[in-house]
């Protein structure tokens, strides 16, 4: 098995894995980072959102050869109970979900626009948001709470 | 001589378990332990009870720690469904709260000699005049909680609630928001392996012959499970877990499987088949006037899945005869009592224990999920097995929300006042759920050597809320109905308990050809269902949301308004729509506006919450949900051949609560569904001219309504 470099919410990780398997599947196994969540294995419900670069995309169906030298953001990389990113200040502000599954690759697609975009209009955010799914209806919460983040990144 | 008063009855959940120190314990730490029943699915229903047993102790709700559900200690409480956690649990919980807290006032009113009616508490300091004070903790040796309820304590009048009633952050809400593994998916147990289940893709099919050479040379391979008809796999990842399943599905021979029904006359079908039939409500009057004509409607809904974004999960573990499972069911001493029959073991050498999982809106495969784990550990040697549902099988195997045909007739007099009415239901049952009956209800037992026969949906009693009778006998004060329903003794597709049973087709059918009357009338819908209503609690939420979408909105080109109203179950929550849509072909709703009343509501923004929640699934349903199948296989089985609303579709949600807070609670998480799909049909009607009886309100299904109107 190849080792596969790339950098991991900061920090340079290599790792041994066949080069079609899925960054997920060595996030979530190997890796013990489970803030991305499986959701259908075929990049339809965003739930395995990370960063590459700049950009949101789906994990589960990512090929490891794909992403060495990249730099991968997942939800942990975003912040911390201690040094939380605005967006988990603001999706905890708004109580932005109900169940919560769908969160962690809906901060990164947020995260993803604020980065390009650091005023969006509510219709940016819809339309940045729409690759994900949420099943439980907190959609709406999840808009205001993206717009409080950048509302607040921009005060500070 | 004056009788004796009748002793105080305890709310059921405390009836049934009646002992103090099930509910709450004082823990070490400054902590206080609060042990229901009832499980969180997302629905924020352990803020809600640490709220209420925060308030009844007066303690601060950080020293809340709510213990999850496991039935090697918690309450048995049944099942978390129908919106009656808030009912059941929150009950159970305060009153006991209040039972604790009289009895450590009577301790510490000894021990400080101070009579215990000058006593306060304070974040669970016990103090009185001259500075005398103690604690919960430091009187807890003193006090034991292993004694039953008496029902003989008294909660705290309304008034007197600080946090009961006010909006506080979730507890779990943290948690996810930084990724602490908090849901079942994400829980690491020592020595983990990975399980799969082989399924058909035809409907019905039986596994009837199993080549495993190509599966036993996949890297990683532990071991092949098959017990009849089940067959499996666990490996030591889940990458090779999916490599060798996808190895054995190639040797698999499977039988010819079950016809499907015509997906395109669900109606045909579902009128079709032989049923069980039940008178649920009949009113006669004594005024005999004639009708002057009929008006006969039917109305359908299809098949809806659950479709949680979290494919079903579970982790089992043998030590020697006995299993340990971790699971998001909703009812773990139910699911323990189905898994004891399929292993033929007492429930002792069982544990169930609840861990997070996504939301799940009713029964879906959490529990099947359980049983595949359990049947697929017994071959990893005492390891703990993760299983995990591909999103196809979550989408094919998984039980329905059942599809229904509903059929009115409503006789009204020369002025088009409604003088009968008669509402009659076509729908398989609405539950299926573990636990309940002789035979197991999950999917594996179908399956094994020796196999139970799938489990025919039933109706839970009208005195529960019904099934697919949920909400038929209206609230309106109408002189006369009957309403009958008819139970299908055939199941070709799995259905069982999903979000409202049978409310959300019922209001839907009740709601439209009410506002097509209305029509007729020229009366005002507002107007017209105050006039219907004899409760005051209905009207306010009728009135409340009608003054808030500022009823009646201006007449605009391709714009429309609908209202829609109903009492969940008819004896919980109050909620009324008005939608406001856009329509040419294809229906945009823009805004949802609703006043609901659940009584005392624990958490307004909880509330709000599942408001919020379940008028955006009740759209989502109305505009795009239907399982779709051919006659030999499930075809929706992806987002794209099962697509729900997203975030650019979503309309804005405008929630009124009307807070009672001396009256009962009840839950807020299936009041928005019925209301909002009628106020979505009723506003396409208004937009459009044309009334779509057939959900989902497609373009294809507002075609086919046009041309049937012209």
């Amino acid at each position: 098995m190849p080792t596969i470099r790339f950098h991991l919410n900061g920090t340079a990780t290599a790792v041994e894995a066949d080069s079609d398997q899925t960054l997920l599947d060595v996030l979530r196994g190997r890796l013990g980072v489970t803030g991305p969540h499986f959701g259908c294995g075929a990049n339809e419900c965003g739930a395995c959102y990370v960063m590459v670069g700049d950009h949101a995309m789906a994990s589960c169906d990512m090929p490891m050869w794909s992403v060495a030298d990249k730099k991968v953001t997942t939800i942990e990389g975003l912040g911390t109970a201690e040094q939380p990113h605005p967006l988990q200040r603001a999706f905890i502000a708004e109580q932005a979900m109900q169940c919560g599954y769908c969160v962690s690759g809906i901060m990164i697609s947020a995260a993803a626009l604020l980065k390009r975009n650091p005023s969006p209009t509510e219709a940016e955010v819809r339309a940045a948001l729409d690759r994900n799914l949420c099943r439980c209806g907190s959609h709406n919460r999840m808009v205001r709470a993206v717009l409080r983040a950048a509302s607040e990144t921009a005060a500070s | 001589m004056t009788a004796p008063s009748p002793a105080p009855k305890l709310p059921v959940s405390l009836a049934a378990n009646p002992k103090l120190s099930s509910w709450v314990r004082f823990t070490d730490e400054g902590h206080v332990a609060i042990s229901p029943g009832k499980v969180e699915i997302g629905q924020g229903i352990v803020t809600a009870l640490a709220q209420i047993a925060a308030d009844e102790l007066d303690v601060d709700i950080g020293r809340i720690e709510m213990i999850r559900a496991s039935t090697a200690s918690s309450p048995n409480e049944g099942v978390t469904s129908g919106s009656l956690s808030i009912q059941q649990s929150g009950r159970a919980l305060r009153q006991v709260c209040a039972e604790v807290r009289q009895l450590f006032l009577a301790v510490a009113s000894e021990r400080l000699g101070v009579d215990a009616s000058r006593l306060d508490i304070n974040d669970g300091t016990i103090s009185g005049p001259g500075n005398v004070r103690t604690s919960y903790w430091e009187l807890a040796g003193e006090v034991s909680l292993d004694r039953d309820a008496s029902a003989g304590a008294t909660a705290k009048l309304a008034a007197a609630r600080g946090v009961a009633g006010h909006s506080v952050q979730r507890v779990d809400i943290p948690d996810k928001v930084f990724a602490r593994p908090r849901f079942i998916h994400d829980r690491p147990l020592p020595g983990l392996l990975h399980g799969r289940v082989l399924r058909p893709d035809i409907s019905g099919a039986r596994l009837i012959a199993l080549d495993e050479d190509a599966a036993r040379g996949v890297p990683g391979l532990v071991a092949i499970a098959r017990e009849g008809g089940f067959a499996g796999v666990v490996a030591e990842t889940e990458a090779a877990a999916e490599a060798a399943l996808k190895a054995l599905r190639k040797g698999a021979t499977w039988s010819a499987g079950e016809p499907l029904p015509d997906e395109d006359d669900l109606a045909g079908f579902l009128r079709s088949q032989p049923v069980e039939t039940t008178i649920i409500d009949t009113r006669t009057s004594a005024a005999t006037k004639k009708a002057a004509y009929t008006l006969r409607r039917q109305y359908t809904r299809p098949y809806i899945a659950h479709a949680s974004i979290a494919p079903s999960c579970a982790m089992a573990q043998w030590n020697g005869d006995r299993v340990r499972v971790w699971t998001h069911s909703q009812g773990v001493y139910l699911l323990r009592a189905d898994l004891a029959i399929v292993l033929k073991l007492p429930v002792e050498s069982i544990i169930v224990e609840h861990t997070e999982g996504a939301g799940c809106y009713g029964h879906n495969a959490a529990d099947d999920v359980a049983l595949d784990a359990v049947l697929l550990a017994k071959a990893a040697a005492g390891h703990p097995v993760r299983v995990q549902w591909s999103r196809h099988d979550e989408m094919s195997h998984a039980p329905f929300g059942a599809a229904m045909a509903i059929e009115i007739e409503a006789d009204l007099d020369a002025d088009n006042e409604i003088i009968g009415w008669r509402h009659a239901i076509w729908s398989n049952g609405h539950a299926a759920r573990p636990g309940r009956a002789a035979q197991p209800a999950l999917l594996a037992a179908t399956e094994i050597a020796n196999p139970y026969p799938r489990m025919i949906s039933s109706n839970p009693p009208a005195a529960n809320g019904g099934g697919g009778d949920r909400n038929s006998v209206p609230l309106y004060d109408l002189p006369a109905w009957t309403i009958t329903s008819h139970r299908l003794l055939t199941m070709p597709v799995r259905t069982s308990a999903l979000r409202t049973l049978g409310g959300q087709g019922n209001v839907f059918a009740i709601e439209s050809l009410l506002d097509e009357i209305v029509a007729l009338r020229g009366e005002d819908p507002i107007e017209f269902r105050l006039r219907h209503l004899r409760d005051e609690r209905a009207k306010d939420v009728i009135r409340a949301a009608a003054r808030r979408a500022h009823w009646k909105p201006q007449k605009r080109a391709g714009v429309g308004h609908g209202v829609g109203f109903a009492r969940y179950k008819n004896t919980g929550a109050y909620c009324a729509a008005i939608a406001e849509i856009e329509g040419a072909d294809d229906i945009r709703v823009k805004r949802l506006t609703l006043a609901v009343d659940v009584g005392e509501a624990i958490n307004p923004d909880g509330v709000i919450n599942q408001i919020e929640g379940g008028a955006i699934q009740a759209t989502s349903w109305v505009l795009k949900e239907r399982v779709r199948f051919d006659r030999t296989h499930i075809t929706s089985t992806s987002w794209t051949d099962y697509p729900i609303l997203t975030f650019s579709e979503v309309p804005a949600v405008d929630v009124e609560i009307i807070q009672r807070p001396e009256i009962e609670p009840v839950g807020a998480g299936e009041a928005a569904h019925g209301p909002v799909t009628a106020a979505i049909a009723n506003a396409v009607f208004d937009c459009l001219g044309v009334r779509v009886r057939d959900l989902p309100i497609t373009r294809d299904r507002i075609i086919a309504a046009m041309e049937l109107a012209s």
